[in-house]
């Protein structure tokens, strides 16, 4: 479990990172989602102590993680898996780390395989690597001390799609047998299909967050149908307030299941029923928008 | 999750002990080895002993074949390769941002800073005995191929003062890569620091009494010079020089860089 607690990071008057308090679950996938800038990176490395916060603290399952006697046990960290010097092979790279967490030696050819990397790319040097080769060098030695915390900072960059798939698969498994994971990342899509709890964070703020589920739904509901007009009818009446929008979907704010329940009554056949996801997407939108770099061009 | 990674991804979490400085040592040890640029630079001071010993017994006359001659010749390059180990030791984890994963696996930077330093005076300690015994080899090589006589005109006192010389002189490296943290920046203050400032010294020494008086307490290469002269003992004004400039050249800048590390964000 992470807890971040008001934490804000200045420097001179600019605040990098704002009074943001949230916390990652054991059993869940937390998304840190925001653009560039946003301030991600920023309070990833104040949790592991690189960057000493100016005001407020984050524990690790209880403790300050300079308090940790022997972090690579308990957390697994990749803040930057371009941060390795180029001469070194991904081996020693990993060795490097099994031997600074004083784990048995067998550990360094088991990460290889975890991540799929083999004997005789594993003897290369990383300057001849390519970024998702370094993605999966850099996930290897998160995992290596076999933690119960990960911390990743945009851990699919440079990955295909085959691998961003592989690497889904590894942290919600990793999650579903109860560790605590907490991914960043600028692409809502990706955090989207992987993460339980979204912390949506914009210029150093917290924006928004919850669970998945909550944030898509917060927008309300989307549904078609061959009557809508009936349909339209029977919500009002019910004090439902209705919109509807020019490709003929009526939009409402209350849950699907509510409109699918008046639907049967009303005895409306409908043609599609979903959850409105544009909330997130929109807010997301609208964050990047007012961050400056975007901020021309839309 | 393929069933390999879910039999050996049990997220123990295990609290485990703290990282003792010995393993941290070790580890840091390996890491001036193991990169092709780390090993040739260290390979390097054994190929350069070798060099100037060759030297010496080709063009040495050959009354002047002796011990102290070949330990001399050796300690040049010798002197000058250290601490470039200790700066790119030190600075690397800044230059190649390795930091981020040094300092994050053993949070504490004051050991990662403490290890570093042992580790270097290691490697200074072993190079300095390869000198030596690179320089005995040379010493009975010439003296059978000359036919001179053998003549080993170096105590063990005054290999002690050779060894402390040389450990100081890798420790002004260390100090700078602490100080400045990057490679290309401390490797040219180094430079300055051993090619620049002593013909200034040197020549302000010449034109100015004072300073020529002054030159022994603040010019740390000028204090540290006795310590390689193999026909005399040090005085105790001569070691109170090598005190006062270790305190103020080397222990105070090195202070403050440290206090810079402990802060510093590792980006």
């Amino acid at each position: 479990m992470i807890t971040v607690e008001a934490v804000t990071m200045k420097y001179g008057s600019f605040a990098a990172v704002d009074d943001v308090t949230f916390t990652a679950r054991p059993g869940r996938v937390t998304g840190f989602l925001g653009p560039n800038g946003a301030g991600k990176s920023t309070t990833m490395r104040i949790m592991v102590g690189l960057t000493r916060a100016t005001a407020g603290s984050v524990t690790i399952s209880g403790r300050h993680y300079v308090d940790l006697p022997n972090p690579g046990l308990q957390v697994g960290v990749l803040l930057d898996a371009s941060a390795q010097h180029a001469g070194r092979t991904g081996r020693e790279i990993l060795t490097i780390a099994q031997q600074y967490m004083g784990l048995p030696r067998s550990r360094v050819a088991e990460m290889l395989e975890v991540v799929s990397l083999t004997s005789s790319e594993a003897s290369r040097r990383v300057g001849n690597y390519s970024l998702g080769m370094r993605q999966r060098l850099g996930i290897a030695t998160a995992l290596i001390g076999d933690p119960e915390v990960l911390i990743l900072d945009e851990p699919a960059n440079g990955l295909d799609p085959a691998g961003i798939r592989w690497m889904r698969d590894l942290l919600r498994g990793y999650a579903d047998r109860g560790g605590t994971v907490l991914l960043s990342s600028h692409l809502l899509h990706e955090i989207e299909v992987i993460a339980d709890d979204i912390v949506m964070i914009g210029n150093g703020r917290i924006v928004s967050q919850g669970t998945k589920t909550e944030l898509l739904h917060a927008a309300g509901t989307v549904v078609r149908a061959a009557d809508l007009e009936t349909l339209q009818r029977a919500l009002v009446e019910l004090g439902i307030a209705t919109s509807l929008s020019e490709d003929g979907a009526l939009s409402t704010d209350v849950e699907p299941t509510l409109v699918g329940k008046v639907a049967l009554e009303a005895g409306v056949a409908l043609t599609e029923l979903r959850s409105a996801d544009a909330g997130l997407e929109d807010m997301f939108l609208e964050l990047t928008a007012t961050s400056q770099r975007e901020g021309a061009a839309s | 999750m393929t069933a390999v990674a879910a039999g050996i991804l049990t997220r123990r979490g295990a609290v485990g002990h703290r990282v003792p400085l010995t393993r941290v040592t070790q580890v840091e040890l390996r890491k001036m080895f193991d990169t092709r640029s780390g090993f040739w630079l260290i390979a390097s001071i054994a190929i350069s002993a070798l060099l100037a010993t060759g030297g010496v017994i080709l063009w040495a006359a050959d009354d002047q074949l002796t011990y102290s001659t070949f330990a001399t010749a050796i300690r040049f390059p010798v002197v000058i390769i250290l601490p470039l180990i200790a700066i790119l030791a030190v600075t690397s984890e800044w230059s190649q941002r390795t930091g981020l994963t040094t300092f994050t696996l053993i949070p504490h930077r004051s050991r990662i800073i403490s290890a570093k330093a042992i580790s270097s005076v290691i490697i200074a300690v072993a190079a300095t005995a390869l000198t030596f015994a690179v320089g005995a080899l040379g010493n009975l090589l010439s003296a059978a191929v000359t036919g001179t006589a053998l003549v080993w005109d170096v105590t063990v006192t005054q290999c002690l003062y050779y060894t402390l010389g040389m450990v100081l002189s890798l420790l002004i490296g260390f100090m700078l890569g602490v100080l400045i943290r990057s490679s290309t920046g401390a490797i040219v203050a180094y430079f300055v620091i051993t090619f620049v400032l002593p013909t200034i010294f040197g020549l302000l020494a010449e034109s100015q009494k004072w300073f020529h008086d002054l030159q022994p307490w603040v010019d740390i290469q000028f204090a540290q010079s006795g310590l390689f002269v193999f026909d005399q003992a040090l005085t105790g004004e001569q070691w109170a020089h090598i005190a006062v400039t270790g305190v103020t050249s080397l222990l105070l800048p090195l202070a403050i860089g440290l206090a810079f590390v402990m802060r510093a964000e590792v980006k």
